[in-house]
């Protein structure tokens, strides 16, 4: 399984605040799981639709799109951080 | 040691540097600073969404590069969340140090990275609606003057 969450207009975008999913198959790394995830449904779709707004951590680390994802790990995607 | 705190209420910044200084006479320097919310544009609430598990980490991080550059007596991060009025206070970064030059450095490191390696979202409600403020390349330009420093 793998832990997703999802902050800001992400998660307004999706419509929830995150989800436990069966790990998919063929998905090895941060971008194959973004390109699953965008053909779950039309909200998953227009949330992820602008990688270059998306940004996300792997077991709250911030990750690049080649960082692996693994069975059992926290995946949270959000936009670019506006704290301070 | 450099102390990050998480939290909805607000916070008193001077009785913060008093307990930084407390019972010491090796501190030469304590540079601090308060990020307060602005009320443009008829600013009704400003609300601060974060990531738990990984704020802890992302400002143990970032508090603990600080203190491998420069050469500090304490300090205090305080990051606010939850919903907050125009004039109320979000962020405190104080740090001591023997010497002006490093608590000067740090403070500004602090804020630097705190704005970009820190995941805090803010949205802005105003009258017609609720707004997730964007990401400014400004904000990025400025962490990035410290990587040269690496």
């Amino acid at each position: 399984m793998i832990d997703l969450l999802y902050f800001a207009w992400v998660r307004e975008r999706i419509g929830l605040d995150g989800e436990t999913l069966p790990c998919p198959a063929g998905v090895a790394t941060v971008a194959d799981l973004l390109d699953w995830l965008s053909a779950r449904s039309p909200a998953h779709t227009a949330a992820l639709a602008d990688r270059s707004a998306i940004r996300v951590a792997v077991d709250q680390v911030f990750a690049g799109p080649g960082t692996p994802v693994t069975a059992g790990c926290e995946v949270a995607i959000f936009p670019p951080v506006t704290g301070g | 040691m450099i102390v990050t705190r998480v939290q909805a209420a607000s916070f008193d910044a001077a009785a913060e540097i008093t307990v930084l200084t407390a019972g010491r006479s090796n501190i030469g320097a304590v540079v601090s600073f308060t990020g307060l919310v602005r009320g443009d544009d008829a600013l009704v609430s400003l609300t601060l969404e974060h990531y738990p598990a990984m704020t802890e980490r992302a400002l143990s991080a970032i508090a603990a590069e600080a203190e491998a550059r420069w050469p500090l007596m304490g300090g205090i991060v305080i990051h606010r969340v939850g919903r907050l009025l125009p004039g109320d206070p979000i962020v405190l970064v104080a740090v001591a140090s023997a010497h002006r030059a490093a608590a000067f450095a740090a403070t500004e490191f602090l804020m630097d990275w705190l704005k970009t390696k820190a995941p805090f979202w803010k949205a802005e409600a105003r009258e017609g609606g609720t707004t997730w403020v964007a990401a400014r390349d400004s904000d990025e330009a400025a962490a990035a003057r410290w990587r040269a420093a690496d």
